[in-house]
């Protein structure tokens, strides 16, 4: 079997608002939802809701040979919910043919996982019971960590809550002279399976697609197809994941990407041996060539493909330290705003929006953060979590006094 | 006695505090009978009807006189040499210099029109400024009867001198700051050279503090006999009530001001984790905004006080006044400052300060606690102390109304009166 691996990631955070320091201990709400509603709205109206038609054209199409898989975060499905129904809607019928798989990941797209083992349990159970709700009791076999974060713990954690396979990066200081386009096995148990990310070819289409001064520019299905032809007999599976935002929202319809798409599969089908798969036909159908060792985490971010994104630095290091001190106490506390905010807080995106690597993907970075400077973006988070333990404070001493 | 003062702003517009307490005197002078023409680069209109207010972008210049022209030789040298940008950090200059460079390519034609329009602000042209003002002033001289001239800070310096020169009136300069306030050690040397210019050519110099007195003979080159101290006064000596509440638990300790070298935030930063550690209920936030910010917030952080140590980013109008009313207490931890007006306005939303040593107010100020700007141990004690042992907060609170009555801008503007009245009698 040779197959493309299609996986789309959808994620919105909740963004916060601009929160001052004289609101601490005073206004407790926390998010924007004017921002929200309209981010969301915006991309929905330039990727999710024309790319999801198109994709459900080519399903239908190719009547199952063509497939693809997606990861929502449980907070960009909080979203959807309130802001964009028909959004929603569109994804369901996709889900309701039977080839398009859903993908587990934490509820609140976390970082949990480098922390808390209870935790990372807890939002992994809440995103899998959401998913059950929304998409008429679909059951996830395949997980999907946030940003690809990965490690032999963490897939170990993974593979004892009974998931088949993992999807990560293939970073190259992980892969060394071995290649993506294989499966492999979690270090700890191999019974889970992983899959890697072919960078190249993925970011081919996700960043370089528009790109005028990349020697490949522009992009076709020929030449795409050309490169599939390239790899090695032995190998198979090529695993393109991305953003869904890619199709229409970073690159723009004008430059071509849908047309891109819609031509692939006929393109693969045509002049290649390959055919397409989810991730867990894949984990199901493919043999394992060896164990993959990863003792340090790693990402699916920036050249280094590290965690330094998020917690690269002090203002990160620090915000992050400070929510998850709190952890054993929020857990219990039955109060469904404070259960919300905690989980709302956890999002990844809070922590890339205080990165200070502006040299090397800084360009990167400032096209996904609304705030002017991350230090605007760690004042703003400091000042809302402040507000927070504050909540936490008094609902522990409502608590005790019960007692 | 009429005086032909020249300022850089004046309330409503101001940017520092330097139009404040031109404001201030300008009301204690008119207390005390005086006249005064008050020239600044732009009006807004706004002003307060307090003196007979000069708009300099108003003023047409005569060309022809001669004694203009050699004026103008004099000054043009200061206009190309720099774009300096004293109330701003590196960054922002640099910023502002940038423009200023492409913007200096073609050659300034306004040289030969007779009016300019001043922007009063202290931006990429203001080096421009300084010199035209020092033209208008000539000009305003020429035409504006008066006994005695009274220039603000090195902007105005310029001007006054051109205006000494026109009028052979005895020329007072005011010293609100000097540039080793501004800069530490490494001063701008063109604006060292205003400065030092107007000091020499004045006929006395009035400093704002001791400490700024010490300044101008050490560092200028001012004979002793020619400088004098004059305090600042707050304008309004009342206590402020306010309604306002704080909404946290915790005690607030708090800096306000700009984030930059000279008014020591660092110190507050490492005062803040000692006191922290010893007692986690106290809340510290620092006001403002400034070259310096950044590498504050990279500290807290590395200090794992983020949710203890709060940014507001630069305040104003009410926010200010709601900031110091839900204070406990107030720390201007200045390496250097000639005086240090916000201390005051902490001690009238009753709020307990501590001062460094090094500030000008700390001559004055004798309900504060006064420590060396660089002993955190001793800044933490402080803070320490006035959160816990309410006997202190309490007396500087009782105190505080009767010292700030003591400090009036008629009270200065006396004194003032005595140093015109020296002058025009030792006139030739």
């Amino acid at each position: 079997m040779r197959t493309i691996c299609f996986y789309f990631q959808v994620h919105q955070p909740f963004r916060i608002k601009p929160y001052r320091f004289f609101d601490i201990g005073d206004d407790h709400y926390y998010w924007d939802d004017y921002s929200n509603k309209s981010i969301i709205r915006k991309v929905a109206q330039k990727c999710y809701l024309p790319m999801n038609a198109l994709l459900l054209d080519m399903v239908n199409h190719y009547n199952g040979k063509f497939k693809v898989s997606f990861s929502i975060s449980g907070v960009c499905l909080d979203q959807f919910e309130a802001y964009a129904p028909d959004v929603l809607e569109s994804f369901q019928k996709l889900v309701a043919t039977g080839h398009v798989e859903l993908l587990n990941e934490t509820d609140a797209h976390s970082l949990c996982s480098l922390t808390s083992k209870t935790e990372f349990n807890r939002m992994v159970e809440n995103h899998k019971a959401k998913i059950k709700r929304l998409f008429n009791g679909y059951d996830p076999k395949v997980f999907r960590n946030t940003e690809l974060i990965y490690s032999d713990k963490i897939g170990g954690m993974v593979a004892e809550m009974g998931f088949e396979g993992m999807l990560t990066e293939g970073a190259k200081h992980i892969l060394g002279w071995k290649s993506p386009n294989f499966v492999y096995q979690n270090a700890i148990d191999p019974n889970l399976k992983v899959l890697l990310k072919n960078f190249q070819l993925s970011d081919d289409i996700a960043f370089r697609f528009s790109n005028k001064t990349w020697s490949d520019y522009p992009l076709t299905t020929e030449k795409f197809v050309n490169w599939i032809n390239a790899i090695p007999k032995e190998q198979e599976v090529l695993n393109l994941f991305m953003d869904y935002e890619t199709f229409g929202e970073h690159q723009w319809a004008e430059t071509g990407i849908f047309e891109f798409m819609k031509s692939l599969p006929n393109a693969v089908f045509q002049y290649t041996d390959f055919g397409f798969n989810t991730p867990t036909e894949v984990v199901r159908g493919a043999k394992p060539v060896s164990k993959i060792n990863v003792p340090v985490p790693i990402s699916w971010a920036d050249e280094e493909r590290d965690l330094t994104a998020w917690l690269g630095n002090d203002l990160q290091n620090e915000a992050f330290s400070k929510l998850y001190e709190l952890e054993a106490k929020v857990k219990k506390i039955d109060d469904p705003e404070i259960q919300r905010d905690w989980n709302y807080l956890q999002t990844s995106d809070h922590f890339y929006y205080m990165c200070t690597k502006f040299f090397s993907d800084g360009a990167v970075h400032s096209y996904f953060s609304h705030y002017e400077t991350p230090y605007d973006a760690f004042i703003n988070y400091m000042n809302v979590l402040s507000d927070f333990i504050l909540r936490v404070k008094n609902k522990e001493k409502e608590l005790e006094a019960m007692e | 006695m009429k005086v032909l003062m020249f300022g850089w702003e004046f309330p409503p517009h101001i940017s520092g505090g330097l139009g404040t307490a031109c404001y201030g005197l300008v009301k204690g002078l008119v207390h005390h009978k005086q006249e005064i023409i008050f020239v600044v680069p732009k009006l807004w209109g706004d002003e307060e009807p307090l003196a007979d207010f000069v708009n300099a972008s108003d003023v047409v210049i005569d060309y022809r006189e001669r004694k203009f022209k050699k004026i103008w030789k004099n000054l043009t040298y200061l206009e190309v040499s720099s774009f300096l940008v004293p109330y701003l950090g590196p960054e922002e200059f640099k910023k502002y210099t940038d423009y200023a460079m492409h913007d200096r390519m073609d050659v300034d034609e306004s040289v030969f029109s007779n009016k300019f329009e001043f922007s009063g602000k202290y931006g990429k042209d203001l080096m421009k400024e300084v010199s035209r003002y020092a033209l208008v002033a000539a000009q305003i001289a020429k035409s504006k009867e008066h006994d005695v001239i009274h220039a603000h800070d090195w902007l105005a310096y310029p001007a006054g001198i051109a205006a000494k020169e026109i009028s052979g009136k005895p020329l007072v300069a005011h010293i609100h700051a000097t540039e080793f306030d501004r800069s530490g050690e490494t001063v701008n040397q063109p604006v060292y050279d205003i400065e030092r210019a107007g000091m020499l050519a004045a006929d006395h110099v009035v400093a704002v503090s001791h400490l700024t007195r010490k300044i101008v003979i050490e560092k200028y080159g001012v004979h002793p006999d020619k400088v004098s101290v004059l305090h600042n006064a707050v304008l309004d000596a009342s206590i402020i009530k306010s309604d306002v509440r704080k909404k946290v638990p915790e005690k607030i300790v708090t800096f306000l001001g700009r984030i930059t070298f000279q008014k020591g935030p660092e110190y507050f930063v490492e005062a803040a984790k000692k006191v922290i550690d010893r007692d986690p209920n106290v809340r510290f936030v620092m006001a403002g905004s400034g070259d310096l910010l950044n590498r504050m917030i990279e500290r807290v952080a590395e200090l794992g006080m983020g949710t203890k140590f709060h940014f507001t980013g630069f305040l104003k109008g009410k926010d200010v006044d709601d900031m110091y009313a839900i204070s406990d207490v107030y720390v201007m931890p200045s390496v250097s400052e000639p005086f240090g007006i916000a201390p005051l306005e902490a001690v009238r939303h009753n709020t307990p300060v501590i001062i460094s040593k090094q500030s000008g107010v700390a001559e004055v100020l004798r309900n504060a606690i006064k420590v060396d700007f660089w002993d955190v141990d001793a800044m933490a004690d402080a803070i320490f102390g006035l959160l816990h042992y309410e006997s202190i907060s309490k007396m500087f609170k009782e105190l505080g109304s009767e010292e700030l009555k003591k400090l009036k801008w008629e009270h200065v503007a006396a004194k003032l009166v005595t140093v015109y009245d020296k002058l025009h009698k030792e006139q030739p």
